[in-house]
């Protein structure tokens, strides 16, 4: 069911198709077009770039290529390793928080009772998912502000001392991850929802007849349509956390030091700070090579059924 | 007895999901609103007068003002190209067999995978060999990466709805094939392509990294103009604040209005 086939429908005249041989290209040719000029080619080019010494800051020495030299140079960056490892910490962090959040908020939301209240949050569900990412990043500097941040009144509220959030590493990371569950706990609510909505009523409410313990509700009758939407929270999370720039780049800039920095903002610092477009270019093919690994997982695992 | 607290902790667990995920746009309103001294009371002050001085203060410089023009020119730009390019590509996906097609499908909508920063590097250096950087028609053509995927994805699902007798019938009285696709599958797509066109609208008007890199001056889109006031030693907290809100506000109404596709339109067909 999850699995969001899509091609549901039987092919429209396979006999006689009633159409020309050459007529869907002439429908796809512009769409196909535009993105092999805006997509693939600039991928070509930052692959030939990734092969040269290429500092724009240095146009006078030229862009000779230089072979594998800048993949040797990533490679051997510890730097590099540190902002994927930290990419992946960041990963470890959110998930476990957006799942178990977002389960119980669609859960609250799955059972029947209370409309209004019940739809209202539904709703509201969107507002994190529509804000702007560079203002949650802006959000995230007042709310974790030392001074005046309101974060740090709500730990007086439970009698924990505050802290300037921004200003240590530990903080910060914890600020930028809860900055990330704040905006996508609903992402994963309104996936878990949709699975929760594909039980069969029949089947749920004679298991609630049977049944008054949820936690057997859940585990016996609800999980095996939640597993699917975890699936694929779990692999369009991972490949957001790869692209995640704006809120980092806004609330932190990837400081203070590295501590928030996740690897686009790391390739961006080396592009467009450090001006080294080789090396640059070598990141970021090497981060296309790892998300072209997991767009290929997802298609495999939710496009299976498909020719 | 016991129904009755369940309706009780179902209730204040709906009242806590609300205060979730409404906290920070509510901080964000309440600050706009509130004049310097109040903004950097410690600790946080809830009660306070009301003031609209930040926002007579950002409607008054020209460089907000010009930001979101920009950013409104962009997006509506690149939303109805992704518009006229995806559409007919979309109904040749929904409607035709042809060799290779599931391959051209995941190839559109895996570009939405794709890290920004990945293109970002080649297309700063092509943009400034073709003296492109800094107008809006860079930014148009390579928000196409990710609107064009969305609005394929979107419509193919939409044009498959529409019944295909409607289509034999009018193949029967002669009508040629893109007269089809203009009398029928348009018209009766429109639900499809609206939603497409709000997604693509709202990804395109919060994007800020590309924004970033591929534009200077001329072209300084929303986003951009309220990240760059977060440098001098006192933050103007009221106008971020008031920017903020002024950039947020609308995208959040169209959201709002798209909210039973927000699913659809952000796993682009994990769950159906």
């Amino acid at each position: 069911m999850s699995a969001a086939s899509p091609t549901p429908s039987k092919p429209a005249g396979r006999l006689n198709p009633g159409y020309g041989r050459w007529t869907p290209a002439l429908f796809l040719a512009p769409a196909v077009l535009a993105l092999l000029v805006i997509g693939i080619y600039p991928t070509i080019f930052a692959l030939v770039t990734s092969f040269r010494r290429y500092n724009i800051t240095r146009p006078r020495d030229g862009f000779p290529f230089i072979g594998i030299e800048n993949y040797q140079k990533v490679l051997s960056d510890q730097t590099f390793w540190d902002t994927l490892g930290l990419t992946f910490r960041f990963f470890l962090t959110v998930m476990p928080f957006q799942i178990f959040l977002g389960i119980v908020i669609a859960l609250l939301l799955h059972k029947p009772g209370l409309g209004l209240v019940r739809t209202l949050a539904r709703v509201s569900l969107v507002v994190p998912l529509a804000t702007t990412y560079a203002v949650v990043g802006l959000i995230g500097r007042l709310v974790f502000n030392g001074n005046f941040g309101v974060a740090n009144q709500m730990l007086g509220w439970f009698g924990i001392p505050g802290f300037d959030w921004l200003a240590t590493t530990n903080g910060a990371f914890a600020a930028i991850a809860i900055m990330d569950i704040w905006q996508w706990t609903p992402f994963c609510a309104l996936i878990f929802l949709a699975g929760l909505s594909m039980v069969p009523v029949e089947v749920e409410e004679a298991a609630r007849l049977e049944t008054s313990s949820k936690v057997a509700l859940l585990r016996h009758v609800q999980l095996p349509y939640l597993l699917p939407g975890l699936t694929a929270v779990l692999i369009l999370r991972s490949a957001d956390v790869l692209k995640l720039f704006d809120m980092i780049f806004t609330m932190t800039r990837g400081g203070p030091g590295t501590a928030t920095e996740l690897i686009s903002i790391y390739i961006q610092r080396v592009g467009f700070r450090v001006f080294d477009m080789g090396t640059a270019s070598a990141q970021a093919i090497l981060l296309l090579i790892l998300t072209i690994m997991l767009s290929r997982l997802y298609i495999r695992v939710f496009y299976r059924e498909i020719q | 007895m016991s129904m009755r607290f369940g309706r009780v902790i179902h209730f204040v667990g709906l009242i806590l999901v609300l205060a979730f995920t409404l906290f920070p746009f509510f901080w964000m309103v309440t600050s706009s609103l509130k004049d310097q001294s109040d903004l950097l009371a410690s600790p946080p002050v809830w009660l306070f007068t009301p003031t609209l001085d930040h926002y007579r203060e950002i409607f008054e410089d020209p460089k907000i003002i010009s930001s979101v023009m920009h950013s409104l020119i962009i997006a509506t730009s690149t939303t109805l190209l992704a518009i006229v390019l995806g559409a007919p590509a979309a109904y040749a996906l929904a409607r035709f067999e042809f060799r290779g097609k599931s391959d051209l499908w995941f190839w559109f909508i895996s570009n939405r995978m794709i890290s920004p920063i990945v293109l970002a590097l080649p297309v700063y250096l092509l943009a400034q060999t073709l003296g492109l950087l800094d107008t809006h028609l860079v930014l148009i053509l390579i928000y196409l990466t990710f609107n064009l995927p969305i609005v394929v994805w979107i419509c193919t699902d939409q044009f498959r709805s529409i019944p295909s007798e409607l289509e034999q019938a009018a193949r029967l009285d002669g009508a040629s094939q893109f007269l089809i696709f203009w009398r029928i599958y348009l018209p009766l797509g429109v639900p499809g392509i609206a939603v497409s066109a709000i997604f693509s609208f709202i990804f395109s008007w919060n994007e800020l990294l590309y924004a970033l890199v591929l534009t200077r001056r001329a072209v300084q889109t929303a986003p951009v103009a309220a990240t760059s006031f977060m440098s001098g030693y006192e933050l103007p907290w009221g106008k971020i604040m008031a920017t903020g809100t002024v950039i947020v506000l609308p995208v959040t109404i169209f959201a709002l209005l798209v909210s039973r596709h927000m699913v659809r339109g952000l796993t682009m067909g994990a769950t159906k």
